[in-house]
């Protein structure tokens, strides 16, 4: 790991040199009244203030809506074209926190787990994750308490930390040091900023060895039912997570052609575990309110060693009944 | 319009309509008028709604201005009411929401006990739908500003330029339904975005297939909606959405004379006609 | 107007698809037909039973697989062969109008019209009248543009995939 200082000036101009060697960049700009992210034509567009965007940035790897494969019916033969991973557009994400960063690590646990989702991996290959620490954190935030920190460096190529004129930056992997060479003039001598300095103090919300030992045995718990009660079954806490992973395959057909796709689903919408028998193995709220945390705190780190959660409060933010995952844990 | 069946409780003086709230919802649970009362509680930032089955939990409930969602999308959810008597605390929105509700025999009165919170801080329990129209009528509507603000400045727009609008802000949208489930009048438990049977509308997000589903989604509110901007408010990403069902509101207002707030007459918007409707674009 | 202007215009023919009731504006049609009138033969006639049948759905449908406007006709008020079909279907008219309107897509690329069996001219008349707002209004590439899914997302994350799907719709 190497540490450089980069000023804010130096900072944009190394990633406009990126944009002009056509990578897509991806940071936290301005959308209407909230930030998310957006692909940027120039660095200046890029908003540093924010706490959280609304989206994680999982989309860089797992779009909303991707082509699998398109296939065309002549004369009785049938042709099936593969998506092209080749054509994946090399990407620099820039601007997330360490919690979304920590995001691609369960991701591409699940991406992985039996199957290797070779789209998953072409573009995560193709994509360069530069974090952003955090100074600031709202009383959604809890990624202390899910083993991240808003100093973390997990999942990150490049992080920097916002100091006094600038940012610390530190490269950790190669590819962030081959971003790096872009434009080596921008990074400065490292000034010996203490990045714990800047960091923001966030003091833990909850035990999460004991939050794990309790789901061990909380599958039949009246709990899930209380805590469900006001839930009213939308997909946006899970589409708004960096972790969550559920997709549908559709179908776009036209007559003898079309494609087939993957789009995001969630695990809270009452039909996605319905059977075409009419069956519906979840059939409460309070059910599919538990699925979503056995999911994150049990089911995963007992299968993938890695847990389903990072800590970055969007699902709590975005929930419109107010839905605190950190609360709702605290009170197991 | 006077009504006697309007009970007034006038809140006592230094001690909060809260409490006030607190001591009916008591009173009902105590009594077993109710087995379940459906109100609002503090949250993290804003009130939400919470759900109280014993005496114990009453101190939890609050009423204020910041309350505005509308807590009768709760009333035709089986898995959580089944054959249970109810109370309610319902904001201005929610009360119209249940005469429609009414009106489409989703819900019943006589299981049902709906308070409300007025202006002037009373707590004011509906003994008939009667009273709750009255009570519409009287009481100030909630307004706005920001959605004012919003429509006049579409309303001023060219054409062109509101579609730039809409499908710019539509194209944002992923599908997370939050817009449906916070819609009292969404109901139905298959909805029309997951009809494949045809497959009328793309199930997956992109700027036609949800552009499609705003405009299926609003014109199925059409004469139902209560305007109370729930949909909108519930939006992850912000969109203006309850301003599409808003503008339903107002064609149907304008164009057939009907009432939001005399939902519960029957009169249905497009299961009912005049031979005398006017329009001005049929050659 | 210039001439290149004018060239373009005449080049431009119109797709017009006209959903139609069968017992009053698709006889009428019929009788344009047999009464030899001359009109554009720009249109596609869609048969409905009725007007009220005629699901707003399959107009949005319309522009999104290619058309550049639309007609929709039936039985005048109170000749409704089901009694009420078209007051129904008027209704749904007025709302569905305006909600596209405050979107921002072009109902005036919709004509909606009331057309008896008797009535050949005057279906001659709506086509033609049609065909001419449709040719001054050019071809409707904004709203099919929304309708190509996956090449929209200009200013959204998801836009990585851009290049991926000029290759696969390339086919
Ligand atoms: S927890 Fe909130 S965001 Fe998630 S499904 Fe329930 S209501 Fe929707
Ligand atoms: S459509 Fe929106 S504004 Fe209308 S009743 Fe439903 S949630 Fe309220
Ligand atoms: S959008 Fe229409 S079909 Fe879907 S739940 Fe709402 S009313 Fe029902
Ligand atoms: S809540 Fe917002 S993002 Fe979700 S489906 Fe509705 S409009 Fe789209």
């Amino acid at each position: 790991m190497k540490k450089c200082f980069i000023s804010l000036a130096g900072l944009q101009r190394w990633l406009n040199v990126l944009i002009d060697t056509q990578k897509h960049l991806y940071a936290p700009v301005n959308k209407g009244a909230k930030v998310d992210f957006g692909r940027v034509a120039s660095a200046d567009e890029i908003v540093f203030d924010h706490i959280q965007t609304t989206q994680s940035a999982k989309s860089v790897a797992f779009p909303r809506t991707d082509v699998l494969f398109s296939y065309e019916k002549e004369k009785g033969k049938v042709q099936l074209e593969n998506a092209d991973l080749t054509a994946y557009p090399e990407t620099v994400v820039f601007g997330l926190h360490p919690c979304d960063a920590a995001g691609f690590n369960p991701l591409g646990a699940i991406f992985n787990w039996d199957y290797k989702d070779e789209l998953y991996n072409a573009r995560m290959e193709r994509t360069v994750v530069i974090t952003l620490a955090c100074t600031k954190a709202d009383e959604y935030c809890f990624c202390t308490s899910v083993n991240g920190g808003p100093g973390n460096t997990v999942g990150s190529d490049i992080q920097l930390t916002p100091v006094k004129d600038g940012f610390l930056a530190e490269i950790l992997t190669e590819k962030g040091e081959a971003l790096v060479k872009a434009d080596e003039a921008a990074f400065e001598a490292d000034r010996g900023d203490v990045k714990e300095k800047y960091l923001v103090k966030l003091p833990e919300k909850f035990d999460i060895k004991t939050v794990q030992e309790k789901l061990q045995t909380a599958f039949e718990s009246p709990i899930w039912k209380a805590q469900s009660q006001r839930c009213i079954g939308c997909g946006a806490c899970a589409y708004v997570c960096p972790t969550c992973a559920c997709f549908d395959i559709q179908e776009d057909a036209h007559g003898t052609k079309g494609k087939r796709l993957r789009c995001w689903d969630s695990c809270g919408f009452a039909l996605f575990t319905l059977h075409t028998s009419g069956h519906n193995p979840r059939q409460t709220q309070a059910q599919r309110w538990r699925q979503r945390l056995l999911h994150k705190f049990s089911y995963m780190p007992d299968r993938l060693s890695v847990r389903g959660c990072t800590g970055c409060g969007r699902c709590s933010r975005a929930c419109p009944v107010d839905m605190n995952i950190a609360e709702h844990l605290r009170s197991i | 319009m006077e009504d006697v069946l309007i009970e007034k409780k006038p809140a006592i003086a230094g001690n909060s309509f809260s409490g006030e709230l607190q001591k009916t919802a008591n009173e009902l649970l105590q009594s077993g008028e109710v087995e379940l009362f459906i109100g609002y509680e503090e949250g993290t930032r804003f009130p939400r709604p919470c759900f109280i089955a014993s005496t114990d939990e009453v101190g939890k409930l609050i009423f204020d201005d910041r309350c505005t969602g509308n807590l009768a999308v709760y009333l035709t959810r089986k898995d959580l009411i089944g054959d249970k008597k109810v109370g309610i605390t319902a904001s201005y929105f929610a009360l119209r929401s249940i005469l429609r509700l009414l009106t489409e025999h989703q819900i019943q009165l006589d299981k049902l006990v709906v308070l409300t919170v007025s202006a002037e801080k009373e707590v004011i329990r509906f003994a008939t739908t009667d009273d709750i129209t009255a009570y519409l009528q009287t009481a100030p509507i909630p307004v706005r500003e920001d959605d004012k603000a919003l429509i006049e400045k579409l309303n001023a727009m060219s054409r062109e330029e509101r579609w730039e609008f809409w499908s710019a802000e539509l194209s944002k949208c992923f599908k997370c339904y939050a817009c449906r489930a916070a819609c009292p009048m969404c109901y139905c438990t298959k909805c029309i975005v997951e009809e494949n049977r045809p497959q009328w509308i793309q199930p997956w997000a992109s700027t036609l297939a949800n552009i499609e589903w705003h405009i299926n989604r609003a014109m199925h509110m059409t004469g139902r909606c209560a305007d109370c901007g729930a949909c909108g408010a519930a939006c992850p990403l912000g969109l203006p959405i309850h301003l599409l069902s808003h503008q339903i509101v107002q064609e149907v207002t304008d164009n057939f004379a009907l009432d939001v707030n005399q939902a519960v007459s029957g009169d249905n918007a497009l299961s009912t006609f005049k031979p005398e409707d006017k329009e001005n674009f049929i050659k | 107007m210039g001439r290149l202007g004018g060239a373009l215009m005449s080049e431009f023919e119109p797709k017009i698809v006209a959903f139609v009731c069968n017992w009053c504006t698709y006889a009428g049609a019929d009788l344009t037909g047999t009464s030899r009138i001359k009109y554009a033969s720009n249109v596609k006639i869609v048969r409905f039973p009725c007007t009220g049948r005629i699901d707003f759905m399959l107009l949005l449908k319309a522009f999104a697989e290619g058309a550049d406007g639309i007609i929709v006709s039936g039985c005048h008020p109170n000749d409704c062969h089901y009694t009420s079909g078209n007051f129904h279907a008027r209704r749904r008219w007025v709302i569905f109008r305006g909600l596209l309107n405050f979107m921002g897509i072009d109902v005036n690329r919709i004509q909606f019209s009331w057309v008896s069996a008797a009535e050949g001219a005057k279906w001659a008349d709506v086509v033609n009248g049609t065909v001419t707002t449709i040719r001054e209004l050019g071809p409707y590439t904004e709203y099919r543009k929304a309708a190509d899914y996956l090449v929209q997302q200009d200013k959204s994350i998801i836009d990585g995939q851009e290049a991926l799907i000029k290759s696969v719709s390339s086919l």
